[in-house]
């Protein structure tokens, strides 16, 4: 029995470090390759060994596919490429391309040269492991091999965040990654058709929440910010270099332009302004209103926001500052928070999801006291605010992707245990398809039944599609043909075509009854008596009077004759063949019952 | 409908439009014919022998009369050049299918529609000449307005309202992405290596291919590889858009290109290149960044002036995923993937909607101006002409291919400007096609007549025309071409459940069948076999029915059946069930059973059985059934 295998080497039941095993009609490919954020050890990358005991990966894998470029979606990609070992394709976007390898240096920065960390990836094998992708379009059906075909569709998300997917014969899954179901400020919604696969693995961060309308939040945020800068407070904002943080620079720009504020607002690192210029490149990756208006306004270009130096954290006054990473595990954003968390004017924003372990995660958790490296305990009193920024889809528009793709069975990924089984059930009452949740390591199986395809002569699909036509046709007709099978290839013929290919003659098989009738009349008007009988009691077949003086009804023939010892016997001979059997046997049938008298 | 062009050489028989008053072209002559009858005057002017139609220039449509457009379903693009007419093909015409186009070709596409929109309403004119069409006068009037075809069909250009209804018409697509069309066939763009965008179309069922190969080209410019391989197996590749100057090499034409410029320039004489605001001007452009500093030319201003400039430059950054792999390579840093955005930093190069406003105020000479329309027939460049026509010192470089220099320049005679013709076009040529067909293999080739015949300029050229095997099938305007396929199969799906009830023989080795009857479901021209109905239970009342609700269904068909009876052991099964005074006859054909006691008779030839009995229904059908046992069924 064909079956599509679905094991989640990270992800499952968890957010971060997303990798998931999907085996379809043969084929073996692994969608993302990302790195948990709350991990410093061995539990930050995927356990790749499941996959393999010990033979190569590359034998194993068909390809390999990224979503999009955050780190729990990609950062562990030259790891496993170079040095666990793979050699295959690598698929992801065009800016996915781009962007991943950045944040994979700087990610490699952060734990080799600040953290000191051994044993960790080089840069060459960033670059080396990025030689190995192959970026595909939006819609672009790649042809991985001669079975296996992956499209992207437009995930939203992050500037070329993709859903995929995977399809071998006429069996598919879909990969959401993490998507958005609403169109922000800088990016479109996500959108699939209704493809039917089999299975849809989803994302399900914001499984359980249903979030107010996008401009509230966006007041919201705006007057946190601009209340903390009025008081002379310093506002932090921690975010990943690519994504929330061009949203939330154009919603400051606009209103600091607005207001006529003239606080400074600082972006970290010198990802700035290459990041905006990555933006401005990849436009078509951007939302609608973005796109039209490129030409007159690059939305990217912003006049107040600054590169922020490491000594403007001392200086006095109020200012904005965007720094990274997100979810302040490491990094400027944690020196920042660091210098400003002792006092109680300045804030944080928070504006995405924390995973568990990080300091972000800890503060969002109420912890007022963190314990540092080297012992140090850090007090908390700034203010410290969450603000769902982050572009995954909520609930509802978890359940609009479902609505969208149709899908046979959903499995939910990238998301905590509980909203999930909240969501889980959900879906299941509302689609009535099986909706599962595996945890790490754990394999969920789906028995699928592919239809089986197969070449039609035309002639034969015309004919049953004409009589398909007729009026009367209502009812469910029965096609009868002869399949072919020669090596593998598979056609449905009509049966003499069947016979005629295979050097066969046909066999006719004939039956003639004769019926007995008590009619002294003429052979000839005997033979009138059963045509006008039969016209008026087969209404629906044709039935004719031939110039010899035998009747028809379709193929059947019927002739009358005398009976050579009874002048008051006539002998009808009823004759057909075997393909119309049943027609034959019901007319014998019928006429041995008699004609009706015949009107004097 | 594969691709809808516009044929913009109908207006070379127009006089240009200025957009500064021209007392030289207001001053022309009227036309009158032999006899001196003048009544065309108004509508003809003279200008150095040649004779031009003085009113707002016209379009050549494509060939409408032919077909119902609402029942065209589904409009291929291959690339911007290829859609100019879309407006009139859309618009009231009762259309109401879908476009199909890349990106990229529909954005460039807009700006060239607007450029051309642009160029024609800035100058409004009040006259619209139609006399001259008038069938005995076209007559009388002299070449090439004589010669002219269609000319009732001619149209004048569109409005942007209407540009902009036609392209809400087009969906996006992207190369490889596979469409379906009503279930019935699929299509898909393939790369064609002209321009941004430009795409090759697959159109295929599951058991036939066709390739539409138009605008093609295997030069490494800007726009991304053509797409070759995909093209192989077709069962009919239709061939166009090859390149309009066969014997040009493009990249000797560049370097022509340059040197004149640079020798123009410094002689102190402008240089005025009309072209296209979207194409090849990115190639000229790179070609003169790498050019300039190393020919001197660096304090020398190039001008871009178009409607559309700063939106043509602006899009052919932000195509990377459409472009050559290093154009690409270069968005990952990322940089501007073209050396253009430099030149614009650098005051190098400056654009410009037009002569008007801030152009008029920045205008150096000597100088290179890049600017439309190729026909010279309107658009900035009937003011260079006019400018610049009188001095010796000046050049114009044709690039553009479209147009016959010549006849673009006769509204200008006489001219003292130098005249450069440097036809660049990538397409393919010749040589590149026979090298590209041997490749792909397609079982037959379709093109329009010109390439199955040495150019009649260059009749003795037999290297340039389309030589394949079997010949090419040639076709031209209003001509009905069948496609030699025969199409024999279609895909039909079979139910899982319904497959696992078949049973199949293996009839000879390695075949093997197995008789379907099954339920024929056709939804969206998708077929699907369905396991058949279980036989419903006969109706427990005994009330007796009216006898035609009896009457089987004569169209459940009974297998075929094939195979021979062997009388001895048909004989043997017959005592064997309990049949005796069996009598066998041999006959010219066969034999013959005779069962006497039940006065059946039962005629045994090599390829048919005739069963002759009383109406017995018991007896025939354990005689069928005893027949059947030797046959096989289908």
């Amino acid at each position: 029995m064909p079956e599509i295998r679905v094991t989640p080497l990270g992800a499952g039941q968890d957010v971060g470090r997303s990798c998931i095993l999907v085996s379809i009609s043969g084929k073996n490919v692994m969608l993302d390759c990302g790195m948990h954020m709350g991990y410093n050890d061995d539990r930050r990358f995927p356990d790749f060994s499941y996959i393999t005991q010990s033979g190569r990966l590359t034998d194993f894998l068909d390809c390999v596919i990224i979503s999009h470029f955050h780190l729990d979606h990609c950062g562990a990609l030259p790891y496993f490429s170079e040095m666990v070992g793979y050699d295959g394709p690598i698929y992801m976007t065009h800016p996915t391309q781009a962007i991943c390898p950045i944040l994979l240096e700087d990610y490699r920065k952060i734990a080799v040269d600040k953290k000191g960390e051994a044993n960790f990836f080089t840069s060459q094998m960033i670059k080396d492991c990025m030689k190995k992708v192959v970026a595909v379009h939006l819609h672009q059906t790649v042809q991985v091999d001669d079975e296996l075909e992956i499209k992207a569709y437009y995930a939203g998300h992050v500037l070329g965040a993709a859903m995929f997917q995977i399809k071998v014969g006429s069996e598919s899954v879909v990969y959401t990654g993490d998507y958005n179901m609403t169109p922000d400020r800088h990016l479109g919604a996500a959108w699939i058709d209704k493809c039917r696969p089999n299975l849809l693995i989803t994302e399900s961060t914001y499984a359980t929440t249903i979030r107010d309308s996008k401009r509230c939040r966006e007041r919201d945020f705006l007057k946190k910010v601009h209340e903390t800068v009025e008081r002379g407070g310093k506002v932090l904002i921690p975010v990943f270099a690519l994504g929330r943080a061009q949203e939330l620079c154009i919603l400051l720009e606009t209103f600091w332009e607005r207001m006529n504020l003239k606080v400074p607002i600082y972006f970290s690192t010198g990802l700035t302004e290459k990041a905006n210029h990555y933006y401005k490149l990849f436009i078509t990756w951007t939302n609608q209103k973005i796109r039209k208006t490129f030409v007159q306004r690059n939305m990217f270009e912003f006049k107040h926001i600054k590169a922020f130096d490491r000594t403007f954290a001392d200086n006095p006054g109020p200012m904005v500052v965007f720094a990274t990473p997100g979810m302040l595990h490491a990094g400027q954003s944690l020196q920042i928070f660091r210098k400003w968390a002792g006092n109680e004017k300045n804030m944080v924003i928070m504006p995405g999801y924390c995973v568990q372990g990080t300091v972000g995660h800890k503060i969002l958790s109420g912890q007022r006291k963190l314990e540092m490296e080297g012992r140090q305990v850090l007090e908390v009193k700034m203010q410290v605010e969450y603000m769902s920024f982050s572009a995954h889809a909520d609930a509802k528009g978890i359940m609009q992707l479902v609505g969208q793709a149709e899908p046979e069975s959903v499995l939910l990924v990238h998301g905590e245990a509980k909203k999930m089984e909240f969501l889980r059930q959900k879906i299941e009452q509302e689609f009535r398809v099986s909706c599962y949740m595996p945890a790490n390591g754990e394999t969920v199986t789906l028995p699928t039944s592919p239809s089986i395809p197969v070449g039609i002569s035309l002639g034969l699909l015309k004919r049953e599609m004409v009589q398909g036509l007729l009026p009367e046709a209502k009812k469910p007709r029965l096609l009868h043909g002869t399949l072919v099978m020669k090596d593998s290839s598979f056609r449905l013929v009509s049966s003499e075509q069947a016979l005629k290919e295979l050097g066969l003659a046909e066999h006719q098989l004939r039956f003639t009854c004769r019926v007995h009738l008590q009619d002294t009349r003429k052979e000839q008007e005997t033979a009138l008596r059963v045509y006008s009988h039969l016209k008026s009691t087969l209404k629906d077949h044709c039935v004719q009077h031939l110039p010899d003086g035998s009747v028809t009804v379709e193929s059947i023939l019927i002739q009358a004759a005398a009976h050579s010892e009874d002048p008051g016997t006539k002998v009808l001979l009823v004759s057909w063949t075997y393909q119309d059997e049943e027609l034959g046997s019901f007319l014998t049938a019928l006429l041995k019952n008699g004609l009706p008298q015949a009107p004097s | 409908m594969l691709d809808c062009g516009l044929d913009m050489t109908s207006t070379l028989n127009f006089l240009p439009l200025p957009l500064v008053q021209s007392p030289r072209l207001s001053n022309l002559p009227g036309w009158s014919l032999k006899d001196g009858n003048a009544f065309l005057d108004k509508e003809l002017k003279e200008c150095s022998g040649h004779v031009f139609v003085d009113s707002v220039p016209e379009f050549c449509l494509p060939e409408t009369e032919l077909i119902d457009l609402s029942t065209v379903d589904v409009i291929l693009i291959s690339n911007y050049h290829c859609m100019m007419a879309l407006p009139y093909i859309t618009e009231h015409t009762g259309f109401t299918g879908t476009v199909y186009a890349t990106e990229p070709t529909m954005q460039i596409g807009r700006l060239l529609m607007e450029e051309l929109v642009n160029f024609i309403e800035r100058v409004p004119k009040a006259q619209s000449a139609s006399l001259w069409k008038n069938k005995d006068i076209q007559r009388l009037l002299p070449s090439p307005l004589k010669d002219a075809v269609e000319v009732s069909t001619w149209r004048r250009c569109y409005t942007m309202q209407e540009v902009n209804s036609a392209l809400s018409k087009i969906q996006l697509v992207g190369y490889s992405q596979k469409i379906e069309l009503f279930g019935a066939v699929q299509v898909t763009p393939l790369s064609s290596g002209y321009a941004l965008g430009s795409s090759n179309w697959i159109i295929q069922s599951h058991y036939e291919k066709v390739s539409y190969v138009s605008g093609s080209s295997l030069l490494t410019t800007h726009p991304q590889p053509m797409d070759q391989a995909s093209l192989k197996n077709s069962d009919v590749l239709v061939l166009t858009g090859l390149t309009q100057i066969p014997t040009a090499n493009p990249d000797g034409m560049v370097g022509e290109f340059c040197s004149n410029l640079a020798l123009t320039v410094r002689n102190g004489g402008n240089v005025l290149v009309p072209c296209y605001p979207s194409g090849v001007i990115y190639d000229l452009l790179e070609c003169l960044y790498q050019y300039i500093d190393s020919a001197g030319l660096s304090n020398i201003p190039f001008y871009f002036i178009s409607p559309v400039a700063n939106s043509s430059l602006e899009f052919s950054q932000i195509f990377a995923e459409w472009l050559c792999h290093n154009k690409q390579s270069k968005v990952y840093l990322p940089e501007p993937p073209f050396p253009h955005a430099e030149l614009i930093q650098t005051n190098k190069l400056k654009h410009y909607p037009s002569i008007h406003g801030d152009f008029s105020n920045d205008f150096r000479q000597p100088c290179v101006v890049f600017t439309g329309h190729p026909s010279l027939r309107f658009g900035d460049v009937v003011h260079f002409m006019e400018l610049w026509g009188k001095s010796s010192l000046n050049t114009v470089i044709f690039t553009e291919p479209d147009f016959s220099y010549l006849e673009a320049l006769a509204p200008y005679q006489p001219l003292a400007m130098k005249c450069i013709y440097c036809p660049i076009d990538t397409r393919l040529n010749f040589i590149q096609v026979s090298k590209l067909l041997k490749e792909v293999q397609p079982l037959h080739v379709v093109c329009p007549e010109q390439y199955t015949q040495p150019p009649p300029a260059q009749s003795h050229r037999m290297d340039l025309m389309i030589d394949c095997q079997p010949p090419a099938m040639s076709y031209r305007r209003a001509e009905v071409l069948a496609l030699p396929f025969k199409r024999r199969y279609e895909k039909i799906e079979i139910m899982p459940e319904l497959a696992d009830s078949l049973v199949p023989m293996e009839i000879k080795p390695g075949i093997s069948l197995a008789t379907v009857s099954a339920v024929l479901h056709t939804k969206d021209n998708k077929h699907v076999l369905q396991p058949p109905p279980r036989p419903t239970q006969p109706p427990s009342s005994k009330k007796r029915k009216r006898v035609s609700e009896d009457v089987p269904d004569c169209k459940v068909l009974k297998p075929l059946l094939s195979g021979s009876i062997p009388v001895e052991q048909f004989v043997q099964t017959l005592e064997k069930h309990g049949f005796s005074d069996i009598k066998v006859e041999d006959t010219a054909k066969g034999h013959i059973v005779l069962l006497q006691e039940a006065e059946t008779l039962i005629q045994i030839e090599e390829d048919s059985t005739h069963i002759i009995c009383d109406n017995d229904e018991t007896l025939r059908v354990r005689l069928r059934d005893l027949v059947l046992r030797f046959l096989q069924k289908f």
